[in-house]
């Protein structure tokens, strides 16, 4: 079975700066994976290798088969960023149609085809209740579903949502996390998904990419968060304590290095 | 009232004004629609100012205002398209092209003796003075940037709206903002035959911005805009017929007038905004 994303001996640099070193990581078609790090290790620039907009130094990186390139249409992206588009009353639906073939020619005059893909993604991540509501007014967790539909469109096989939790509170994290789930399961899409902190993703994910240091660790996430397992990674002292069914990621000399949910 | 209309419009100067007037308003209102939403205000704002130096350089070196206009904001617009790409950096990149344009602008109207009293005209607008042959060129300009500008315009879109997940799909972002700002230099160069350099923010922002808060889609959003900016440059140049009061001041102040209008019933009755 050909793999959905395939790393081999990927390197980094940025700047003059090695960001990644030789990482390895293979996902299986259908996967959900937690990618995690601490700030500037290279999740985002990892997902920037995967859709092409970053090069490699050297190494190779292969989506269901096919070298990582521009405009790859196996790949569904939602970017880090949002787009503040106060003062105008702009829809949620706009927003999502503005979107679907927006990468053609011409006037954005959408067929009825689009029209329902558009619907059919607006259902899928269940932005449907505030649709026709200004996007600009909605709360964070709204904008981020918006995200996610604009994510879905074109059918991905392989959706990259890129720190989708941030600035969300816990309750919003966890309706988020659901609808997720829901669309891996009746979509079977292959998911990752960066995030800072390991536990709202308990129970849902697959398996954890680990980046730090410029190196990767990939497996089930007993395998990966461990002191031994990520002391190696930080090359130095880390301890992995799991309290209550959370996980704090602490450095031996102090400092929570993952904070776990206030909640 | 109606027999007073009828008069005016028998007068050629009346008519062109109009013809000249509408010209500007639908591409102000479809051009400041994306302005609205790719929030470049301050480069369209920028941009009009550049022009001065463009007229004051024109008398200099034997061009037409026009032209010398078109060609300081084109070559500005380029220039700001390929040094910010990205929105947050384009503001340091903005000012300094519009502070050096002014400093040069400066200088040609200190060389060009003779020219300090068409420089009103030029700040404020001459509407009324438009020669058939300058309808001609603005008919030109429109049509050939409206025409750019719907071929890329759902690209344009997609990255105003959406710039990471744009570019991941291979839209690029440097060259859309490069055509953008040439076809918004055309676009505030001839909405400052309207209503002269100072005031073109009336034609190229308000109409959009009011379009923008009250509509959810595109398609609303800038027939509205069109719509507004129609009936603010026809009321406008027929109250300046009436009154003797410039055409730039009935048009910015009826479009103060809505603007207010709009963000009251916004805030209040739509309750659409936090």
């Amino acid at each position: 079975m050909i793999a959905a994303l395939s790393i081999s001996d990927a390197s980094v640099r940025l700047g003059g700066n090695e960001i990644l070193h030789t990482i390895n990581a293979e996902v299986a078609p259908g996967e959900f994976i937690g990618i995690f790090g601490p700030n500037g290790a290279g999740k985002s620039t990892l997902i920037r290798c995967i859709l092409g907009l970053a090069p490699l130094s050297s190494g190779r990186i292969s989506v269901f088969g096919v070298g990582a390139g521009r405009a790859n249409r196996m790949i569904g992206y939602m970017p880090q960023s949002r787009v503040s588009l106060e003062g105008t009353a702009l829809s949620a639906r706009s927003m999502v149609a503005g979107v679907a073939a927006g990468d053609g020619w011409g006037l954005p005059w959408h067929s009825r085809k689009l029209k329902e893909e558009v619907d059919s993604v607006i259902e899928l991540a269940g932005v449907a209740p505030f649709a026709d509501r200004p996007f600009a007014v909605l709360s964070g967790g709204e904008k981020q579903r918006v995200g996610l539909a604009q994510a879905l469109l074109g059918k991905p096989r392989l959706l990259l949502l890129d720190e989708p939790l941030a600035s969300l509170d816990p309750r919003n994290q966890m309706l988020l996390i659901d609808r997720i789930t829901q669309i891996k399961k009746t979509t079977d899409t292959t998911i990752l998904f960066t995030a800072h902190d390991v536990n709202p993703l308990l129970g849902v994910m697959d398996r954890v990419l680990y980046i730090a240091g410029g190196a990767a660790a990939i497996g089930s996430l007993d395998e990966v968060i461990t002191s031994a397992a990520l002391s190696q990674l930080y090359k130095t002292d880390i301890r992995v304590i799991r309290v209550e069914g959370n996980i704090f990621i602490i450095a031996a000399e102090g400092g929570v290095i993952e904070t776990a949910r206030h909640d | 009232m109606i027999d007073q209309l009828k008069e005016f419009l028998s007068y050629d100067f009346v008519r062109s004004a109009l013809i000249a007037g509408s010209l500007a308003a639908v591409l102000g209102a479809i051009v400041g629609y994306f302005v609205v939403i790719r929030k470049v205000g301050f480069a369209a704002h920028a941009l009009a100012h550049i022009g001065f130096t463009g007229a004051t350089g024109a008398a200099l070196f034997g061009i037409s205002p026009l032209q010398g206009m078109l060609i300081v904001s084109v070559l500005a617009g380029a220039t700001m398209g390929v040094m910010g790409s990205r929105l947050h950096r384009s503001e340091i990149a903005i000012g300094m092209v519009l502070s050096v344009c002014l400093g040069v602008g400066t200088l040609f109207l200190t060389l060009y003796n003779g020219f300090a009293g068409q420089a009103s005209a030029i700040l404020f607008g001459n509407i009324f003075g438009v020669s058939p042959q300058q309808i001609h060129q603005i008919a030109l300009l429109s049509a050939g940037s409206l025409g750019v500008l719907f071929i890329f315009s759902r690209k344009l879109i997609f990255a105003s709206i959406q710039p990471d997940l744009a570019e991941a799909r291979g839209v690029s972002l440097s060259q859309l903002s490069f055509i953008f700002m040439i076809i918004l230099a055309v676009s505030v160069t001839l909405a400052s035959q309207v209503v002269g350099i100072l005031l073109v923010f009336t034609l190229v922002i308000g109409p959009a911005g009011i379009a923008a808060r009250l509509f959810r889609g595109f398609w609303s959003g800038t027939t509205a805009s069109v719509v507004i900016a129609l009936a603010a440059v026809w009321s406008g140049i027929l109250l300046a017929c009436m009154t003797n009061w410039p055409p730039s001041f009935w048009i910015t102040v009826i479009l103060f007038a809505l603007y207010l209008l709009v963000d009251l019933l916004c805030r209040f009755v739509l309750r659409t905004e936090r």
